[in-house]
């Protein structure tokens, strides 16, 4: 019978969780990588054993970990991320201009096609490359450099590259965003860029439709589906059906658009999730009730989903990492919050039920569906 | 034989317990036991110092013989008791909660 196994980054390590494919009973182990932060881990999609994670400390840097047994043991492999010549200049919080240096990891993505290449998304915002597994990184620095790097700045978290997207029909074809300087596209495997933000309205930076500047949270597109995307901004969810070519908001009757993760239903590309946040300087569910609304018209029209999930009292964020969704039949859909809480759905969100609730603050949430 | 200690957490990536014995080639100076301990433990490349600068990495301080060496050069020699291995190399990561 295929199972799951959900992939947890904590504050304060790593967790795994597996079930089978009733999604009913749950082994969990960790801490893994006991007391680091782990700001996200993934497994490779062509070799679920090879999983990768990225551990950092305020005092001791960036570790990359790696895996060959679905989580069970860990290696270290190469931490050496150093940009491509002499990197400049970003906008500061102030707008006078700030080095680029390299502070963390915060998304990696494996190929799809290959265990040993692996992208990494890092602060300050570039785009790096393993393909020898992990061992040595490469900055695609084409990103950096296309232009506007100079005009980024970064969010309150830090300006960190946090979204990579592989288009599976077109592996030359890459999507990635950064907070705060919005969406790019590449169409040749990382070489040139282009910023893909037509459409965007963002009132925190002086020009609101600029080119660069906007704070995206997150992207999501189906694999069938590629060239349609979604994402949840700073404020707006928004929609492409060109690539990233043009965007329109689809926020609809969500009780606010604020908030960080957004993802698609395995089987239903029109069928997307986001977990409203009350605003930018409130960073907890609105009224105290923890809400997943999914769209089954690809935005403008939401439901809230509410079975399980606490409807009081609930002041818990959800991270732009902290979704994702099984491919089992039916749908299995699962985040964690800040609290510490993974909730799982089995039932493509009709329902929730907490899998663990006193793990370290979540950061990340990956899936694995298992044969 | 120099003797190092390092923090918890670098222990645990290293995977070893307890103090490190290291043999040092020529004068013992913070540059040469890190060289050493780092061609040893090459997992600790970058954790405490920084990979290109060679900068001592900002929480991490440098202790030994009751005196706070972390801002001494890096290639001024370590105390006597530290190069003949009566008094260990000690690093330390800032006290901090979370």
């Amino acid at each position: 019978m295929s199972g799951v196994r959900v992939l947890v980054g904590t504050r304060k390590g790593a967790f795994i969780l597996t079930s089978d494919g009733k999604r009913e009973k749950w082994d969990v182990t960790g801490p893994h990588l006991g007391g680091w932060e782990i700001y996200h881990l993934k497994g490779s999609p062509v070799d679920p054993n090879r999983l990768y994670a990225s551990q950092s400390s305020g005092w001791f840097g960036q570790q990359i970990q790696r895996s060959n047994d679905g989580g069970k043991t860990w290696e270290p492999v190469g931490n050496k991320f150093v940009y491509d010549g002499v990197p400049g200049t970003h906008q500061w919080y102030d707008g006078t201009p700030h080095p680029w240096e390299f502070k963390r990891v915060w998304h990696l993505e494996p190929s799809l096609n290959d265990p040993d290449t692996v992208y990494a998304g890092v602060e300050d915002a570039a785009l790096f490359r393993t393909t020898d597994g992990g061992q040595t990184w490469q900055e695609l620095s084409g990103l950096r450099e296309h232009g506007s790097g100079p005009r980024w700045s970064p969010g309150a978290g830090g300006m960190c590259l946090h979204t990579i997207l592989i288009d599976p029909s077109r592996p030359q074809r890459m999507y990635i965003a950064i907070s705060a300087a919005g969406a790019f596209r590449t169409d040749n495997a990382g070489k040139t860029w282009q910023p893909i933000n037509r459409g965007l309205k963002s009132q925190h930076i002086p020009d609101p439709t600029a080119d660069v500047g906007h704070c995206v949270h997150r992207i999501a597109m189906h694999r069938a589906r590629p060239a349609v995307l979604f994402m949840q901004k700073h404020w707006d969810v928004m929609r492409s059906d060109n690539a990233g070519e043009s965007w329109e908001e689809v926020s609809g009757n969500l009780p606010t658009d604020f908030g960080f993760p957004i993802d698609v239903h395995a089987h239903e590309p029109e069928t997307i999730y986001v977990v409203p946040i009350t605003s930018d300087s409130e960073h907890y569910p609105p009224e105290g009730k923890l809400r997943v609304y999914r769209s089954r018209t690809g935005g403008n029209e939401w439901e809230a989903l509410t079975k399980g999930l606490p409807q009081r009292d609930c002041y818990v964020n959800v991270l732009r990492d902290a979704m994702a969704v099984d491919s089992l039949d039916k749908c299995g859909v699962y985040f964690g919050t800040t609290g510490g809480q993974v909730y799982a759905s089995a039932d493509a969100g009709d329902s929730w039920a907490p899998i663990v609730r006193d793990l370290p603050a979540v950061a990340s949430v990956e899936v694995q569906t298992l044969p | 034989m120099i003797r190092v200690e390092l923090p918890a957490h670098l222990r645990t990536l290293a995977r070893v317990n307890g103090e490190v014995t290291l043999d040092v080639t020529g004068q013992a100076t913070q540059r040469s036991v890190l060289d050493a301990l780092e061609a040893r433990y090459p997992m600790l490349r970058g954790t405490i110092r920084d990979h290109v600068t060679q900068q001592r990495r900002p929480f991490l301080r440098f202790f030994a013989c009751q005196e706070d060496l972390s801002h001494e050069p890096p290639d001024a020699p370590l105390p006597d008791q530290v190069a003949c291995g009566k008094e260990p190399f000690l690093i330390i990561g800032a006290i901090a909660g979370g």
